[in-house]
Order: structure tokens, then sequence, then C-alpha cells
């Protein structure tokens, strides 16, 4: 039989945030190429916030990504808190956890409804799925909109919050809001479990794919970590936030312009597979059954698996959330006055902020000077921490599937990076990821 | 003939076609009223036959002006959505900054191999024929902003500043508050969304025509604040805007 020759070239994939591109050549059974590369503009965003203030550098930073923009705020206000060792109160921690809880929802479902099931429904979009299955397209977007709804409700916005500021919050909802809201959580319980009965059928689409890998997420012994935590490994002991660089260890390949991270191999993956892989045994009840329906307990080493991660951490999320919104009805909630700005002693610093935003850890380290403004940052996004796990991926899995059609072969790569849920725009540093 | 519409983004956080996403039931309603034949985030098809064409995101290096020109060609009415498209947004704080510094701060010695320029808006390339302003784009204003082109009509932009909304809102001024807040000049059409949240104006939606330099002085003034202060907020959102003027 000849061997094929077959070129993939896939300029700008579709249906993930921000650009990347593809390039595969295969001569005769043998791939020459196989490249993950990133034309996105590059933004300067450490920069931009040099110079400037304490109180703005949330607001700054949020601009960094639109999809985790809440994310993005409170690992800046974390940062600038840890800088200058300011506190919050329990009721505001909680408050911010159902914050991180309504992005997570939010993201995921748009990345599981809109971005993954037309793969796994052999269509281009979800547009056409809106004309065949309507009542799916629907339930998909009513969970979106609680989602929605919900950081509406504790940020004063869905994308680029308000409320979260510096020291606690300008604005808390109400307690009947939160009920209503819980109420709502609870209410959209069954949606889930038919969208995930509907994943579960098409799950075979999922490739069964394996290259082992490490796992890096906040882990904590009293929760499914999201908001705090240390640094995890499935390869070593957890570090202090502190001493991330340790563990993402930005370098430079050789041949290339790409800052890729690594810790003890010469990749790792972050995101939710990466934190059901650490922390399966701190998930909500309901989540680790989802996860059982889908035979998925840790270390799973399957990338593609990280969209059912996903599933399985909204049943998560939605399920803590309505633990959380419970204790702060039954302590009541405290109030705070109208336009609140909490007293913020400014002092010379440096802090780190990190929390797990939808697709992975995500670090911001600020500097400031006595009068409270920034001299130094560096951010670290979890698609940066992503690309050479993404990279080492494709290398691993095209010579497998080098025999199939030009078509397939184009499709199974862009799910892979799909199953990543990149998010490009974030690209606080730009890569250009070149493997030879 | 349902009008083709297409979506591209530039040097932006894509918020802004996230609201779109999240226009959630109306979306489908609005895709009964337009076919979207490109957009990237959410459809794998692509197609350069289209009507309208929205476009997310500053212009931010010289490679970038050719895509926008050849978007401009094969379109019969360019939509920019989202400050950073239509004036220049959060990216222009680096303007104020020596671009060099600024890459080797991010890159290190690698810095000359990242292609940029001063951060600008769309307009400042191609001709734009209607703005939905903010950062991110309210999704009303989006619709509506639709609504007024598929009728063969300008859209409707507010030429007074946030200020305006913020009064008829019964908000507590933000100077009242001590804070220093760009309402006064700023365009509304936000309904003084950020104050009534409990912070402040930003500045998102851009200098409003002719703002009034002299009152905002005098609030200046009245409130013991200096020009520094005026200057570090004007910087957030107005620089390109600024250097135009």
């Amino acid at each position: 039989m000849n061997k094929p020759n077959v070129e993939v070239n896939v300029h700008h994939i579709t249906r993930v945030e921000g650009h990347g591109n593809i390039h595969v050549q295969i001569k005769e059974g043998v791939v020459e190429k196989c490249e993950w590369t990133i034309p996105e503009a590059p933004r300067f965003f450490e920069a931009m916030v040099v110079g400037r203030s304490w109180h703005e550098l949330h607001h700054i930073t949020s601009r960094i990504c639109g999809i985790c923009s809440i994310g993005h705020t409170l690992a800046s206000l974390k940062a600038t808190e840890s800088a200058m060792g300011i506190a919050i109160s329990e009721q505001d921690l909680k408050l911010r956890k159902l914050a991180l809880h309504g992005e997570n929802l939010q993201s995921h479902i748009l990345h599981l409804g809109f971005l993954v099931l037309p793969d796994l429904m052999g269509v281009g979009s979800v547009i056409p799925l809106a004309s065949t299955n309507l009542a799916e397209v629907k339930t998909v977007l009513q969970l979106h909109r609680t989602a929605n709804e919900m950081s509406n409700l504790i940020c004063g916005r869905t994308t680029h919050p308000q409320r979260l500021i510096p020291g606690g919050f300008s604005k808390i909802p109400s307690i009947n809001e939160l009920t209503t809201l819980r109420k709502k959580l609870q209410n959209s319980i069954p949606s889930i479990q038919k969208t995930a009965e509907l994943i579960k059928t098409l799950a075979s689409k999922l490739p069964d794919f394996e290259r082992e890998t490490e796992f890096i997420a906040l882990t904590s012994p009293d929760e499914y970590a999201l908001y705090d935590g240390k640094l995890g490994s499935t390869d070593t002991e957890s570090v202090p936030v502190k001493d991330y660089l340790s563990f993402t260890n930005e370098y430079v390949v050789p041949q290339s312009t790409a800052k890729w991270a690594k810790h003890v191999r010469n990749s790792y993956m972050v995101g939710a597979l990466a934190r059901l892989n650490i922390n399966y045994k701190l998930l909500s009840p309901m989540a680790q059954e989802t996860a059982k329906d889908f035979n998925l307990s840790p270390v799973c080493h399957n990338p593609f698996m990280n969209s059912v991660a996903q599933l399985v951490e909204i049943v998560h999320s939605v399920e803590d959330a309505i633990r959380l919104i419970s204790e702060l009805e039954a302590a009541g909630l405290k109030p705070q006055p109208d336009y609140n700005k909490p007293e913020i002693k400014v002092k010379a610093g440096q802090g780190v902020g990190a929390v797990e935003v939808p697709r992975g850890v995500l670090f911001h380290d600020y500097t400031y000077n006595d009068k409270g403004v920034c001299t130094k940052a560096n951010c670290i996004i979890p698609t940066n921490q992503n690309h050479a796990n993404i990279q080492a991926d494709m290398s691993a899995l095209v010579p497998s599937i080098a025999e199939k059609s030009q078509k397939e072969i184009e499709l199974t790569l862009e799910m892979l990076v799909r199953a990543y849920d990149p998010c490009i725009s974030c690209s606080t540093h730009a890569l250009k990821v070149r493997f030879e | 003939m349902k009008p083709k519409v297409a979506f591209f983004d530039f040097a932006g956080c894509e918020g802004d076609q996230l609201q779109i996403a999240n226009l959630e039931e109306d979306l489908l309603a609005l895709l009964g009223q337009v076919e979207v034949v490109t957009f990237r985030e959410v459809m794998k098809e692509q197609s350069d036959n289209y009507d309208i064409a929205f476009i997310e995101g500053s212009c931010t290096r010289l490679q970038d002006e050719d895509r926008l020109k050849q978007i401009r060609r094969n379109a019969k009415i360019v939509v920019a959505i989202g400050s950073c498209a239509t004036i220049g947004g959060i990216n222009c704080i680096r303007n104020y900054k020596d671009l060099d510094t600024v890459k080797k701060m991010v890159y290190g010695e690698n810095a000359k191999l990242f292609d940029s320029y001063a951060a600008r808006a769309i307009d400042a390339v191609i001709p734009v024929d209607a703005y939905v302003h903010g950062c991110p784009i309210d999704r009303e204003d989006f619709l509506q902003v639709v609504k007024s082109l598929l009728v063969g009509k300008k859209p409707d932009m507010p030429t007074y500043p946030v200020c305006v909304e913020c009064k008829k809102n019964e908000n507590v001024c933000a100077f009242e508050r001590g804070q220093y807040c760009v309402g006064t000049v700023t365009r509304a059409g936000c309904n003084s969304c950020c104050v009534n949240e409990g912070t402040i104006c930003w500045g998102c939606r851009g200098l409003v025509d002719n703002p009034n330099e002299n009152s905002h002085k005098e609030v200046l003034i009245k409130y013991g604040l200096t020009v520094d202060d005026a200057i570090a907020k004007f910087r957030l959102y107005f620089g390109w805007q600024e250097a135009k003027r």
C-alpha cells in the first residue's frame, strides 16, 4: 500500500478564543512537521500596569481576557492584597468564591455547548443545531443564562466585573437575591443532568488517546481548590503559591521564540482535568457521581477528557454554590455601606495572587512602591502553561493517525486543541511554538 | 435574502463577542434575521461574502492593516464594537510609554521579534460606519444598533456625558465620595452602570463630542484634586482620542 502524503494547514483554528495555527506535513507516512503556532497580537499588559495605581490594577488586568475577566480580577486583587497585607471578611470570601463558580459555570457551559458539542455532532457550529436540536440548544442557553445571572448578581456585571475591589466589594447582593439564585441553581440540576446524558451518548466520539504528563493545580485539604490553596502537582509535593516560579519555569526553546512552561517534565497540563486529577476526592457528591458515569478517575492522561472534566466541574460548581449560599442564608448577610470602599493602608511590597480559572491556574505577581504605584508585574495565564503540552500531545498523536485522511487528521487535531479550551487572546506573553 | 454578517477580532479580549453569545434566546431571534457567515470564535465555516462586518479589538501592528482594508472592501457596513475598536481603549495605555521599553519589559531579549506600533481605534485605519461603545459592550445597545442597521437607519449615539444618566439614577456623586471619576466627559449610553455598582466611571465609552473641559477643571478645583489625578484617569481609555486632539 502506498504511504500517504498529507498536509494539514489550519490557519486560525475556529471555535477557540484567540488565534492559533496548526501545521502538519506527512510524507510517505512519515511525520515531517507538526506545529502549533500562535500569531496573536501581543498586548503588553505587564508593561501597561507599571506606573499605575493599586486601585486601578484589577480594572486594567481584567481586560486581559473577556472570558475569564472575573478570574483575572480576583487574581489581581489577591496579588494587591497580599502585597499590602489586606485581609477580607469571611462573608466577602464566600461571595468571591461564588463569583468564581459563576464564571467557571459560564465558561465551561459555553465551551461544552457551543465549541465542543458541534464536533461531537458532526457540524461546523452550534447554529445548525438550533434547527436540528432546538430543545438541547435551549437547555444549554438556559444554563448559560443562569450562570451569567449569577456573575451579574455577585459582580455587578458578567464581563469585566465592577463590584470586586481591593479589600472586598463595592456593593453586595441582598439575601433575597441570593435565595432566588439558590433556587434557580437547584432548578437547573435536571437540565445539567439532561446535558450530561446527551454528552454521554456522544462520548465515544472523543478519541481514545493517552500520553503521560504532569498535572498542576491549586490544592487544599479543605475543599476542591479554586479560590485558594497551595500549588499541587501529580508528580511532586505542593509548594506555597509565592514559590510559583519554581513550578512555571518559563523558558525559551532553541530555534524558537517560545516561552514555554515546564516543571519536572518537558511540559505540564493545567485546567479542569488537572484539578480533577489532583483534587478528585474533594469534588461534591453529585460531581463524583458524574465522573463515575464517564469512567473518569484520577489520574486520567487523556487530554480529550478535559471536556468531560469540565462537565464534572459544572456539577460541582452548582452544588458548591448552593452550599455557599445556604451558609450565607444561615449566618445572615452583614450589611455594608453603599459605595463601599474598604480602608486600605497603602504600603510597598510584593504579592502573588493565584486562582483557578476555567482553563487552569492563573498567577498575577505585582510589586508596589510606598505610594502604591506598581513598579513590576508578571502574569502567567493557564493557556501559556498548556502550549508546550498541546504541542507534545500533537507530536505524540499525529504518528498514530498518520494513515487517516487529511480531513480526519485535521478534525482530530482541532478537537485536541479545543479540548484544552485555549484562551489565546490572554497572550500576555505571546508564543511562537516550533517543534523540529 | 437575509443580510450576511461577519465577526472579526484584532487586539482585544474578545469580551464583546462574548456579549453576543450572552444574548442567549435573543441570539436565536437575531439568527432569524441575519445569516452569520464568519464568526471564528463559534463556527468553523468562513466566507468573504458579507454585508455587515463587526470588528472587535484595536489595530496594534502594521501587518493587521491589510486585513482591515480587506474587510472594508468586502463589507457594505463596518461596525466597531467595544472600546478597543471604537476608541483604541485600554490598549492605548502603553502608547504613553516608549515602545521599545514596553517590548523589552515583557519579552526581554526577544523583544525585536514582536512587531507592534501605537495601539489605535479601527477608524484610524479604515472608515467605520457605526459604533457600539463600551468595555464590554452592552447587549441591548448592540441589538439596538443591529436593528437600526437592518432597517437602513444610522444608529443613535448619545451626545451627552455619563453624568446626566448618573444624576437620573440618583447616585451619590463619586467626587462627593472623595473619588475621581470621568463621568463628566465620557459619552453616555451605559446608564452609568459602573457607578450604579458602587464604583466610578472609568471612561470606557470614550470622550463625548465637545467635552466641557472648563467645567471639568472647575470640578477638579472644587474637590481639591490635581491635574495628575485627571491625567492618570484620562490615560486609561482616552489615549487615542487625546493623541488625535
